[in-house]
């Protein structure tokens, strides 16, 4: 049965809300242009983040009869698709690596990219009974978005994992990289992701913008292929898109071992950091400031 | 350190209706506004509205503030900047202590989570700590009365077990000031009781309160001091029954100029209600009472295809008695196809017992509201006999008096 995570164990006890002796002031008056970050008072509602995540996750598989199944099916009926199609069929070369193999290690972090962005694009009209009832820093709702997904990628990478171990792929030390190339997915879908349900309050036509870019990214991205298909001196383009970087990094770190065709990270890789970097700062910087505008218009 | 709880200074906040129409908007729709906008003649300005305009006052800790006002005078939103959920046009506000709002009883709830689940989940939204919550949580569970339903998933809760969980978190919140809005107006009575002991005890802990509610009864009982808004300005401050005095009297005022001129009103404005009255139909007893057959009339400007009347009569204290609308029909009433500007409603019996009443009625077609006036009719009910019954005074409780018979059990 459903038990809360405080009953596992004592909490460590938290300080009272930003005042001990002193009382709280806070000043209410309007403001304008770029508002801070405030990531600090993100922090102070981390508890909030952390009961929106547990209830995304909860509410999430408790009416499908599959529950969990959903998750692991995802990964593996997309993975024997392509295989079917663009492995058999096609004949999409694999780098030396078996194609189901090629597919997968590209198609979770990919999966994780897509579940998350689909969810911050669309987090805040879905909260919008709560943003019209309760103050708390918006950003906690896109940032919950991205964490409760994580949930997903982990089961999907312990399919990998499998698989992996199945077609007896020796690890190596690239592995340790990985938490890297997920920190940049997940910064990625978050940067896109601020941006999408920023816009989503204002535009509804977001909502059936999002798969459709998601389709697009899917073929820019190299997941059913691999970059040494395009011809060297186009590559850059493909390193604008920054899971371009993620996919390729969890192919180099996972499949490495297989085949030198897998290339570790090189300077295109600095690329897809920079675009990452930029979109997610103007992404926080553009949601702060109609952040504010979110209640009245939702 | 001052004693001073809220400090609101020139507090406004300023919608624009032009935007607010197109909220679901289209990005085509913006290009195409951002188009028009370029062609010569064609004027851009937003249609602005106020809907709090230089709002200023003070609350000192430990003091209970009512606020009162008819819809859209402002009373929400002023909440709403208080509680932090929207930004004010201009001016500013002070806050010196912890807040709790409640604007609506059980925000966040998820039907497919369990009651327990609930209980933590609405807490984190409220801004209680896990441990706050944990230490209140037997609390919570003994005033909502629902311990055999813990680990139910809400969304087998009756609507009554539902409110009352949601109104036990709220009410263990424990901030230094609390802002609510009307959320006792759920509920069943004996609840509503609970509701209002509980604000009681909130209050006389020396919490500091701001109520905002439709129910004068309550706001009389719980707040020495009320502050009146209207069309967004504050327009009274001071003691609780010397302000409602006013605003009832005010109300009586507005009720006696004549409809059809009365700019204080809603709806989109196709058609306007120019009169409303209501007469005795009792031969020679012009007074209206208790028991005696009445008629209500209402007149629109000009008639529309499907147009139908609604109203609500309302006791003194702001409380809805009763609805009357000509959309709802069966085979006593005449079939109102035809398309009319005059409508008659007849009541065989008056069974409203002594004291005043007001009258809010709409105009509606095709579920559109054309035209809205609130206090558009005001009424004196004087003691009167009802099926043989002498009524004097006013009923234990409730105004109505449904028809009925005693009779000895067989």
């Amino acid at each position: 049965m459903s038990r809360l995570p405080d009953e596992h164990g004592p909490l460590v006890p938290l300080p009272m809300r930003g005042q001990a002796a002193q009382v709280a002031t806070v000043i209410i008056q309007p403001t304008h242009g770029w508002a801070s970050l405030q990531l600090g008072a993100v922090w102070e509602y981390r508890e909030l983040l952390f009961f929106l995540v547990w209830r995304d996750i909860k509410v999430r598989y408790k009416q499908t009869a599959l529950g969990i199944a959903w998750i692991i099916l995802q990964p593996l009926l997309s993975t024997a698709i392509f295989t079917v199609i663009f492995g058999m069929l096609l004949g999409a070369p694999s780098q030396g690596a078996p194609y189901a193999l090629f597919a997968l290690a590209a198609l979770v972090p990919w999966q994780y990219f897509s579940g998350s962005l689909t969810r911050v694009g669309t987090s805040l009209v879905n909260s919008a009974h709560l943003i019209t009832k309760v103050y708390f820093p918006r950003l906690i709702i896109p940032l919950s978005g991205v964490i409760s997904t994580l949930l997903d990628f982990a089961i999907g990478f312990v399919i990998l994992v499998l698989m992996l171990v199945v077609y007896r792929v020796p690890p190596s030390f690239n592995m340790l990289w990985l938490p890297g190339f997920l920190l940049l997915a997940i910064l990625t879908a978050l940067g896109f992701g601020l941006w999408l349900a920023a816009l989503n309050v204002r535009y509804r036509d977001v909502n059936y913008l999002i798969p459709f870019l998601l389709q697009i990214g899917m073929y820019i991205t190299p997941v059913v292929y691999g970059s040494t298909l395009i011809p060297e001196r186009y590559r850059f383009l493909l390193a604008l898109n920054p899971m371009t970087g993620v996919v390729e990094g969890f192919r180099w770190s996972l499949l490495g071992g297989l085949s030198p065709a897998f290339t570790a990270p090189g300077p295109l890789f600095g690329v897809s950091v920079c675009i990452t970097g930029v979109v997610l700062v103007g992404g926080l910087l553009f949601f702060r400031a109609t952040e504010r505008t979110f209640a009245d218009i939702i | 350190m001052s004693d001073i709880a809220v400090r609101v200074e020139n507090l406004g906040k300023m919608y624009c209706i032009g935007r607010a129409q197109q909220r679901h908007d289209t990005l085509r729709d913006a290009i195409a506004a951002g188009l028009g906008s370029l062609r010569p003649g064609s004027t851009s300005h937003e249609e602005t509205i106020w809907a709090l305009k230089d709002v200023s006052f003070e609350v000192r800790r430990g003091e209970v503030l009512g606020v009162i006002g008819r819809n859209g005078a402002g009373k929400s939103t002023l909440l709403k900047i208080l509680s932090r959920i929207t930004e004010p046009t201009t001016g500013r506000a002070e806050i010196h202590g912890r807040v709790g709002s409640l604007l609506e009883v059980g925000t966040g709830f998820h039907p497919e989570l369990t009651g327990r689940e609930n209980i933590y989940l609405n807490g984190a939204i409220l801004g209680m700590r896990r441990t706050e919550i944990a230490r209140g949580f037997d609390e919570i569970v003994a005033f909502a009365e629902i311990d055999k339903f813990l680990d139910t998933p809400v969304k087998h809760y009756s609507s009554g077990m539902y409110v009352r969980l949601a109104f036990a978190v709220a009410a263990h919140l424990d901030p230094e000031i609390l802002l609510v809005d009307e959320v006792l107006a759920v509920g069943d009575a004996r609840f509503q009781e609970r509701c209002l002991g509980k604000m009681g005890q909130v209050a006389q802990a020396g919490r500091t309160v701001l109520f905002v509610s439709h129910n004068l009864a309550s706001i009389q009982t719980l707040c020495p001091r009320v502050i009146l808004l209207q069309g967004g300005c504050a327009s009274d401050d001071g003691g609780a029954d010397q302000v409602i005095a006013n605003y009832l009297g005010q109300m009586h005022s507005k009720s006696l100029q004549p409809l059809a001129v009365r700019g204080d009103r809603g709806g989109s404005g196709e058609a306007r209600i120019v009169s409303a009255s209501v007469a005795s139909r009792d031969s020679g007893q012009a007074a209206l009472r208790t028991g005696c057959p009445v008629s209500f009339r209402f007149e629109a400007d000009r008639s529309r295809p499907g147009m139908s009347i609604q109203f609500t009569i309302y006791n003194a204290y702001g409380r809805a008695v009763a609805n009357f609308n000509s959309a709802l029909r069966g085979s006593e009433d005449i079939t109102l196809e035809l398309v009319t500007s005059h409508f008659e409603c007849h009541l065989d019996e008056l069974n409203l017992a002594p004291g005043s009443y007001r009258v809010n009625v709409a105009l509606l077609a095709d579920r559109i509201m054309l035209d809205h006036v609130e206090a558009a009719l005001m009424f004196e009910v004087s003691p009167g006999v009802v099926r043989g019954r002498p009524i004097n005074s006013p009923l234990g409780g409730g105004d109505a008096i449904l028809p009925h018979r005693w009779e000895v059990p067989r």
